[in-house]
């Protein structure tokens, strides 16, 4: 039997080492107050963090502590505030002299000056440099030369930026563009110190920029410590010590983290746990509209859905569906239906306004006739292409063919066309191959009206897929864009957006929202218009 | 021997190959298009698409892009991941790690647990001790996963507090519970294994012999039965270790664990080719390496096994 004991005694050990370094959990977290230190979940960054290469929200986190542009935009309302500029201004909306503010400095201590935008904007332009966001650039003169369409660059830098002075610079347009300033509080528009350029690698592993927060540490694939910058300049100072991004490769662990209170702040609460929200967190939870909005394409390039007298078809579908019902049943209160085709994000100064109506309410009857009026639906059925692969549009496609059929009466009115994969639907949308309506998204740029109309629904512009013409839609534009006032541009494309309300161009259905949400540790939490929490003003108690 | 080792080596180069083109070809019939994932629903500048082709060579006939891939393997260089834009040697030297301590928590646990657990009820068989390993073990294989893991993360990690809930943060004791609930199944089978095998070979006639010789109990356990039953056990926990080392990729997501598993698993939905590759180039090797090791582990064991 000795060798039983000795196995019982390996047994035993094993056992006693397990449990003995199990104890090592523990809470990593500072003290409360003023330098108490946020922890938050993250995703790891698709791209390197170059502010013109970062457009999804997992970078934008960390840009939106360690950068401040030109503008930047009310957490609440959504208007863009100056932050480093002293001042815009323009006589003609096509040639732009920024002043940069004086005092500011990047945290290594290098003066942020007039330069340190040119340089930032033409890296971000130039084609060699493959940023993502370079597009952002494409309404400075020059931009065709350093980022062609088709073959090699014949520039180094866009000669529609040119320094003025240490603090100044001038920048022209290639249009007409009165609300450009609005889109500089975008993350591509950051400054950039000279560290950037001359050790690029270095400056990816630790980024330095100039906003309320400093990298303290960064291991990729686990996580990034920032802390408060006590020299930052700017009026927003951290609220906190600084902020904690951990990695989490699955949402739901980093909820059940929020649970156990190893975690503070989760910025996307998974579709599973939607409904233990209530109970876990109460009012700790987070869910309001975000900039993207889901709407129904039309392909005004098929004949037989480009005949006069169809807006009213067009129309009708709007009103047959219910969207009340299908937010909340298929989504559970996570998108919140449209009542324009821009988002609750701009505010009602931004051009927010309840401008589809009655148009984006159900009602059966009003449906049938409009349909009936409009000419009937072209071939007796219409099929919503989307692609199956990602996002779960199945189930809501379904629910909106349902509410289609049920409002005509007709079962076959409506029916789902799944395209196996995004890539696969993305090139028969680009390439027109597509015979009936189907589901658009889109994710905005910039908090600015012109944005969600513009590139979606300008004759022939880069995002309007389903081909949507309308002459006066782009003479509204065209003035909106020529127009000095805010608030006088901003009413022209509420009126170009009524131009698309009577032709339904597109048929809005919903806004995504975005949520979060957080531990008692901490308050004061809310959501900026793309979605990011506003780190620098959480509190911990 | 030597030379059997070395003409094993040698046989794993037309089988590297060939794994490495079959996985390759497979990533590039995905029929996806990586470059305009990194786009989301946004249209890719033309300029863009093109040199992005260029430089993955994605417009070239699939032999010639082996060949890119194939030459830069051998000279270590793993290629760049299309979705993330880093070196895939990077990808890995992050990743391997994690998974690798994982997987050695798992390793040993159902190495020491299972075999133990096993070699206990074998020589009793029938016993209390029998009946609660097979009992328990039935219990492990018949549960999935993500409910072993689910469930040991609220209670014995959020509820009772004696493990770290998830992340890498605590050090070795953050590797603990996810290598116990991954080695848990495999754990299960290797004490069954063990049972079955130690049961037989009690009743052998060597054994028997060995006992009636007058060999001291201990001998005739520790070097009689347990040298021979261990063959089984040796060769499942050798084709197990490549198993832990890929597919982990449940355990790595509840636990958050940011292994192969995980990044196998994005870079598939993004389509990245290359990193796909780059991961399952070297799982293929881990497999190569461990049935060499298992083969040599044979004649350890067993003199009677030699190699020609």
């Amino acid at each position: 039997m000795r060798g039983a004991t000795h196995a019982k005694w390996a047994a035993l050990a094993t056992a006693v080492a397990l449990a003995a370094t199990a104890c090592g959990g523990g809470d990593d977290s500072g003290g409360g107050g003023a330098d108490g230190i946020v922890s938050s979940s993250w995703g790891d960054p698709q791209n390197p963090l170059e502010p013109a290469n970062t457009n999804e929200v997992q970078g934008g986190k960390v840009l939106s502590m360690i950068f401040r542009g030109l503008k930047q935009y009310d957490p609440k309302t959504g208007e863009a505030k100056d932050m480093l500029a002293e001042k815009i201004e323009t006589t003609d909306s096509t040639n732009f002299t920024i002043t940069v503010k004086d005092g500011w400095t990047f945290s290594n201590g290098e003066k942020v000056t007039a330069q340190s935008f040119v340089d930032a904007w033409n890296y971000g332009a130039h084609l060699k440099n493959n940023q993502k966001n370079a597009y952002f650039f494409g309404q400075i003169e020059g931009y065709d030369q350093v980022h062609p369409e088709k073959g090699e660059p014949t520039a180094e830098t866009m000669s529609g930026l040119k320094v003025t002075g240490p603090q100044t610079f001038t920048v022209k347009l290639t249009q007409k563009f009165s609300t450009w300033p609005v889109t500089l509080g975008y993350a591509a528009f950051a400054p950039l110190p000279k560290a950037f350029f001359d050790d690029h690698a270095g400056w990816l592993s630790k980024p330095v920029g100039n906003g309320p927060y400093t990298v303290d540490s960064y291991s990729k694939g686990s996580q990034m410590a920032l802390k408060r910058w006590d020299a930052y300049p700017g009026t927003d100072k951290a609220q906190n010590g600084g902020v904690t991004l951990k990695v989490y490769t699955d949402n739901n662990t980093a909820y059940t983290d929020l649970t156990a209170g190893n975690l503070d702040l989760v910025d996307d609460v998974p579709a599973s746990q939607l409904k233990n929200v209530e109970a876990d967190l109460g009012d700790r939870y987070i869910n309001v509209p975000a900039g993207i909005i889901q709407t129904l394409s039309f392909p005004f390039y098929d004949p037989a859905w480009n005949k006069p007298g169809q807006e009213k078809l067009r129309q009708g579908l709007s009103r047959a569906i219910d969207r009340a019902q299908i937010t909340e049943t298929i989504f559970q209160k996570t998108r919140t239906p449209a009542v324009d085709w821009t988002s609750p994000v701009l505010g009602e100064e931004g051009g927010y306004k309840d401008i589809c109506g009655d148009l984006c309410k159900y009602d059966a009857a009003e449906a049938k006739k409009l349909v009936a009026e409009g000419g009937g639906i072209p071939g007796g059925t219409m099929k919503i292409s989307y692609n199956a692969d990602t996002g779960s549009h199945k189930e809501w496609v379904d629910a909106v063919c349902n509410s289609i059929n049920r409002a005509l009466g007709n079962d076959q009115a409506c029916v789902g066309n799944p395209i196996g994969t995004f890539a696969d639907y993305r090139n028969q949308v680009t390439t027109q191959k597509l015979k009936g309506p189907f589901r658009a998204g889109w994710q905005m740029d910039y908090p600015l009206i012109q944005n969600f109309l513009q590139p979606l629904y300008y004759t022939n512009a880069s995002s309007n897929d389903g081909k949507y013409t309308d002459p006066e839609f782009d003479k509204l534009v065209d003035q909106a864009n020529a127009e000095a006032d805010t608030a006088k541009a901003v009413g022209l494309f509420q009126q170009a957006e009524e131009v698309l309300r009577d032709d339904m161009g597109a048929i809005p259905l919903w806004y995504q929202n975005g949520s979060a949400g957080y531990s008692d540790r901490v308050t004061n939490v809310s959501l900026n218009p793309f979605s990011v929490p506003v780190y620098d003003q959480i509190k911990v108690n | 021997m030597g030379r059997f080792v070395i003409r094993r080596i040698l046989q794993m180069v037309p089988v590297f190959i060939g794994t490495t083109l079959i996985v390759y070809f497979l990533v590039t019939q995905m029929g996806g298009d990586p470059i305009q994932n990194l786009y989301g629903e946004k249209p890719v500048p033309d300029n863009i698409r093109a040199t992005l082709t260029a430089q993955y060579h994605l417009d070239d006939p699939f032999f010639v892009r082996y060949w890119y891939y194939f030459s830069g393997l051998l000279q270590g260089d793993f290629g760049e991941s299309i979705a993330q834009g880093r070196p895939i040697v990077e990808l890995l030297a992050e990743a391997w790690p994690e998974t690798l301590k994982v997987a050695g928590v798992a390793f040993t646990f159902e190495l020491v647990i299972g075999v133990v657990a096993g070699v206990l009820a074998g020589m009793r068989r029938g016993s209390f001790v029998d009946n609660l390993v097979l009992v328990s073990t039935l219990f492990v294989i018949a549960v999935p996963i993500f409910v072993l893991g689910n469930v040991s993360q609220t209670f014995l990690g959020q509820e009772w507090g004696l493990f770290p809930v998830s992340g890498t943060d605590d050090g070795f004791s953050s590797y603990l519970l996810p290598g116990m609930v991954l080695g848990s199944v495999s754990l299960a089978y290797i004490a069954r294994l063990a049972r079955a095998s130690v049961a037989e070979n009690l009743r052998a006639d060597y054994i028997r012999t060995a006992k009636a010789k007058g060999l001291p109990k201990s001998r005739v356990i520790g070097i009689h039965v347990l040298r021979n039953s261990l063959i089984p056990v040796v060769t499942y926990l050798g084709a197990d270790l490549g198993s832990l080392m890929g597919g982990a990729i449940v355990t790595e997501g509840i636990f958050n664990i940011p292994g192969v598993g995980y990044q196998l698993f994005t870079s598939l939905n993004v389509e990245d080719g290359p990193a796909v590759v780059g991961f399952v180039s070297l799982l293929v090797l881990v497999y190569l390496i461990s049935a060499l090791v298992v083969d040599m582990l044979y004649a350890v064991l067993d003199p009677r096994i030699r190699y020609e």
